[in-house]
């Protein structure tokens, strides 16, 4: 079983952890055309590729962030929300 | 008997004799034994029948892949003899035999082989079409290996979780060296290894000499001096999983095992050269011979002829000149003498060696069963036998060392690139994994010493993976200088018999057949030909086919690839994978109390919940209905304690709640609740509750039952990110909720409480913390079900007491418990939406006519910039309610029904029930928007093809004004309702 490190709990087994989708970052509403907020809302782009997750450690209900290689299923780091690079 | 005398380092305690039966006759071995080394060792040759052509079959590797030599005791399916410890008074048959395997009666099918060539099945029978019924079920008699025994006990076998620093797969001289010197930088470390024994091949390949032996020994000292390494013996690594995650399977358990570091050192698998009648009893390899010799002091043969292509050929040779075998004489397929040491000693020794030659056949006597001798030719330089030469040697064994294919499955499935290196003849590692690590033979060093060092070599590579061990670099280990496996230990012969796939009776033909027939790619030819798709998943035969594909293509073996290995490395019992059911189910703290009260439970999500409680002999419907109206009349009680329970605290809670929901709460008094809808970005309903304020920056709500736990996620999300001053406690374990409704709820609290329950002390909508038998309770007035109701929060250790008091008290009332079924069916009365139910997952709240719960003039709410641009659209539909006359008789609407117009599907209901409050069918239903309006008749398609008229009434159905749930004492309204 693949092992996810926490940034709070440390390496543990992938199944503590929940898969939060992608993070994007969500346009102004105010500003943001309907075209933009849909392609915000529905589009994924589903590139093999360094992509920057969110992950869910479910016991201690800690969210945090993983750049993960979706192609090589390598993860390079996780940290929490505004702890980042 | 062919027992020899004592041999030091044997693995039989000849103090234990043990008693067994094999088909039907009466057999002792000695504890230590398999099943085949007790059988060999009393003098019998034919311990199985292969799988298609049921020719005899003895001993080929005696290592785990003898797969003709399959037994069943009793219960216990399919046991490989080769393997399975002897036991006392075990009751063995072979398989595969009708009638027995000395006479079997399919034994016809080997001289029909040449009718029967491989992809017979897939072209015969399937013509005509409408016999395949009939074939199939024969093929799968004919081709199923042992009987299940249906009435065997259920086995449950523990799972184990373990961790190491360094594991070592195979305690051979590389495992064993490499565990060593992990150990000796105090790395914790884990050494496996399948056979009863450590020492891999120091424990049968000697050749006629002590040195092993010895060297054995004092690395067992070693090992046993080294506190840090746990040894398993009788344990493999059935599969490698992510991030060094090993699953290890001994006789009674997995374990899981974690590792920072793995060295696979899992060796060789010694390789059967391809000549006529390979198969038969007596034809063995010589790693074979030599466990039969040194592990269990058993003569394997009395007279052999010894094929080699390699040095380990001729120091098979000694080893079983020294276990008084008389070797007829060495036939190497090579032309160049070999130069090792053994190979000097057999010449010495004066026993023929024939250079450039090969075993043309093997001659059987009559009947298969017996072995008569060996037929021996010179090879020509194309590789084929020059039958003009023929020599016959008549001996009863023929022991064959031609080469060696790596033990490497584990290390493709950790992701390990492999390439064909020519020298050796073999696949070794090229690009492996971090972590993972290969020694000795399956990493291609094939020499003692050599194999010692990479031990060493990979173990200091593992530790400093880890972090630790030595600075430097160990020097690469020298390249081996020999080839310890022939290119193509392969003769033809215009008879076939010569077998490639011992599993599944593969002759060389059949391999020709295949590439003729198109099946060219080594992937293609195993499907076509089911190469390496038997019992012993091709350990004994991939390497060749690869060998004779590359020959028909005339390719370099290195560029055809190989096939994939996949868990398991050796078959795993079911049993030992099997878990226990795990489908995990919550209770409320009020279970017991429902159980009390004879409850029909139902699923809801992961929760039980009482449906209704059942009074016999009254029906469900009955029942329902009496719940129903004891709410309305007089009071009932539910347990709501599925309900998600949330707290939010601190200067940014109010915010939070506004940005996560569509309605304000920013205005929300202290003191007071309000409804709260939460739909997704995309704008689509995906929860509701009630907030309630407790104090300027403390919230407390509920969420769905399912939803709870989606709820909570999200909203510990959007926290963190948004970075708000807010703390989030999920209560949904730590409360129990109960609702009490009905008319007289508020006589029944007041004799219970502290909290003034007066109006306008406690008006609708009001939320109080006080206490409610005795226990703190936070109150919640509201109107769910459409009478005057409260809802008590109490802490769930208290639940069950607060339930009996109100009970209690209750009872001069008239309360009645009510379940989901009453409860779903009185609000249905007044029109509540349940999410999910109602609602789907494109459902948005305009459509839902919930559009008064949404507060488009906020700043921000998740699923707002959504809305906006919905809003602007035409809705597609739209939730309405409706009714049936009160004449209506006859099959009632059900959930999912569907709306026709014109044959047209134009909505479908959800949600209906005939309201016992107003004597007709009520429902909602999503419908397009043309039809919504008040009044407008449709119609619904019932069961059996029928149709119902109905026409769109507004809601709430019943108590339309809403006075019941608001009202400062609310009339009993006996007269309104049906008796």
């Amino acid at each position: 079983m693949k092992l996810l490190t926490c940034p709070v709990n440390g390496p543990r087994p992938v199944s503590e952890f929940a898969y939060g989708g992608e993070y994007r970052e969500m346009p102004d509403p105010a500003t943001a055309s309907d075209a933009q907020w849909a392609d915000y809302v529905f589009n994924r782009a589903s590139l093999p590729g360094v992509k920057k997750e969110w992950w869910y450690h479910v016991p201690s209900g800690t969210w945090f962030l993983a750049e993960r290689d979706v192609q090589a299923d390598v993860v390079h780091r996780t940290y929490l929300f505004g702890e980042g690079p | 008997m062919t027992r020899l005398p004592p041999i030091p380092g044997e693995w039989i305690d000849r103090t234990r004799l043990l008693a067994f039966e094999f088909e039907g006759r009466s057999y002792t071995g000695f504890a230590g034994d398999t099943v085949t080394s007790a059988l060999w060792g009393s003098g019998v040759h034919v311990l199985g029948r292969s799988f298609k052509y049921h020719r005899p079959r003895g001993v080929l590797s005696f290592a785990n892949h003898d797969v003709n030599a399959l037994v069943d005791d009793r219960g216990s399916l399919n046991l490989r003899a080769d393997v399975a410890a002897l036991q006392s008074s075990m009751r063995l048959a072979a398989v595969n035999t009708y009638g027995g395997v000395d006479n079997d009666g399919a034994r016809f099918l080997d001289r029909l082989s040449a009718f029967l060539p491989v992809g017979f099945y897939y072209k015969t029978f399937h013509h005509p079409r409408w016999m395949f019924p009939y074939w199939e079920r024969l093929i799968r008699k004919v081709s199923g290996l042992g009987a299940p025994d249906f009435a065997a006990p259920r086995i449950r076998t523990p799972k184990r979780y373990d961790f190491c620093e360094v594991l070592v797969i195979g305690a051979g001289p590389s495992g064993i060296s490499a565990a060593l010197a992990a150990a000796r930088f105090g790395a914790k470390v884990l050494l496996i290894d399948e056979n009863a024994r450590v020492g891999g091949s120091l424990t049968y390949a000697r050749g006629g000499a002590s040195e092993s032996y010895a060297l054995l020994q004092d690395l067992d000292r070693q090992l046993r001096a080294q506190s840090n390494v746990r040894v398993r013996t009788g344990t493999f690594a059935a599969g490698y999983y992510a991030d060094n995650w090993v699953a290890l399977i001994d006789a009674h358990k997995m374990s899981k095992v974690r590792a920072g570091s793995v060295v696979v050192a899992s060796g060789v698998f010694e390789q059967p050269a391809v000549f006529r009648n390979n198969d038969l009893p007596g034809v063995m390899l010589a790693s074979a011979a030599q466990r039969l010799i040194y592990r269990y002091a058993v003569k394997p043969v009395q007279r052999a002829v010894v094929l080699s292509a390699n040095a380990e050929g001729y120091a098979a040779a000694l080893d079983l000149l020294s276990a008084g075998v008389e070797v007829r004489a060495v036939v190497d397929l090579r032309t160049a003498d070999d130069e090792s040491p053994a190979a000097q000693e057999v010449r010495n020794r004066g026993i023929p060696v024939l250079s450039g030659s090969c075993v043309y056949e093997a001659l059987p006597a009559p009947g298969l069963t017996d072995f008569e001798g060996a037929a021996v030719c010179r090879l020509h330089r194309d590789g084929r036998a020059d039958v003009g030469t023929h020599r016959y040697f008549a001996c009863d064994g023929i022991v064959m060392s031609v080469g060696f294919a790596p033990a490497n499955a584990l290390l493709h499935q950790a992701g390990g690139r492999m390439r064909f290196d020519e020298r050796t003849q073999q696949y070794i590692p090229d690009v492996l994994p971090e972590g993972v690590f290969a020694a000795g033979r399956v990493n291609g060093v094939h020499e003692l010493g050599a194999r010692l060092q990479d031990g060493e070599r990979a173990a200091h590579m593992a530790l400093r993976h880890l972090g630790r061990g030595p600075a430097s670099v160990e020097p690469p280990v020298a390249a081996e200088t020999r080839c310890p496996s022939h290119p193509y230990p392969v003769v033809e012969h215009p008879e076939g018999k010569n077998f490639v796939d011992f599993d599944e009776d593969l002759q060389l033909k059949d391999f020709v057949h295949a590439v003729q027939e198109g099946f060219d790619s080594i992937e293609l030819l195993k499907r076509y030909t089911t190469v390496g798709m038997g019992p012993s998943q091709g350990k004994h035969s991939n390497m060749n086919a690869v060998r004779i594909l590359a020959r028909i293509r005339r390719q370099p073996v290195g560029d055809l690839g190989t096939t994939t290995a996949r868990p398991f490395f050796h078959p795993v019992a079911l049993s030992h994978l099997a878990g226990r059911g795990f489908a995990p189910e919550r209770r409320t703290p009020l279970h017991s109390r429902h159980e009390r009260s004879t409850a029909v439970f139902m699923q809801a999500g992961v929760w039980m919940r009482p449906e209704y409680y059942s009074r016999d002999p009254k029906s469900k419907a009955e029942l329902v209905l009496e719940e129903a109206l004891a709410v309305r009349r007089d009071v009932g009680l539910i347990d709501v304690g599925t309900l998600g329970k949330l707290e939010a605290s601190g200067p940014g809670a109010g915010e939070l709640l506004e940005r996560m929901y569509t309605g304000r709460f920013s205005n929300l008094k202290v003191g007071m609740s309000r409804y709260a809808l939460m739909v997704d970005e995309s704008g689509v309903i995906v929860d509701d509750g009630v907030v309630a304020r407790l104090s300027e920056e403390r919230f407390y709500f509920t969420t769905t039952t399912t939803g709870s736990a989606t709820v909570y996620r999200d909203m510990q999300r959007l926290n963190a990110m948004w970075g708000l001053e807010c703390g989030l406690v999920n209560l949904t374990g730590a409360m129990a909720a109960l609702n009490l409704a009905g008319p007289r709820s508020r006589e029944v609290l007041a004799d219970l409480t502290d909290i003034a329950l007066e109006e306008p002390a406690f008006p609708y909508l009001g939320a109080r913390d006080g206490r409610v038998a005795d226990a703190p309770a936070r109150v919640l007035r509201v109107g769910f079900v459409g009478e005057l109701g409260y809802e008590i929060h109490v802490p769930a250790e208290n639940a069950a007491h607060v339930w009996d008091a109100l009970m209690t008290t209750g009872a001069r009332f008239g309360i009645r418990p009510f379940g989901v079924e009453a409860q779903r069916l009185l609000r249905l009365e007044k029109g509540h939406v349940i999410i999910g139910q109602d609602t789907d997952g494109l459902t948005t709240p305009l459509q839902a006519s919930m559009g008064w719960a949404v507060k488009m003039d906020k700043p921000f709410f998740v699923g707002q910039r959504s809305l906006r641009i919905i809003e602007k659209r035409p809705l597609k539909q739209k939730l309405v309610g409706f009714a049936l006359d009160a004449s209506f008789v006859g099959p009632a609407p059900k959930e999912c029904h569907l709306i026709i117009r014109d044959g047209q599907i134009e909505g479908r209901v959800t949600s209906v029930a005939r309201s016992p409050a107003l004597g007709h069918v009520v429902g909602l239903a999503m419908i397009a928007p043309e039809m919504a309006a008040g009044g407008t008749r449709f119609t619904i398609r019932v069961d059996g093809n029928q149709t119902v008229e109905a026409r769109v009434v507004s809601t709430p159905f019943y108590d339309a004004i809403g006075e019941r749930q608001k009202a400062a004492v609310p009339p009993p309204q006996r007269e309104v309702l049906p008796a």
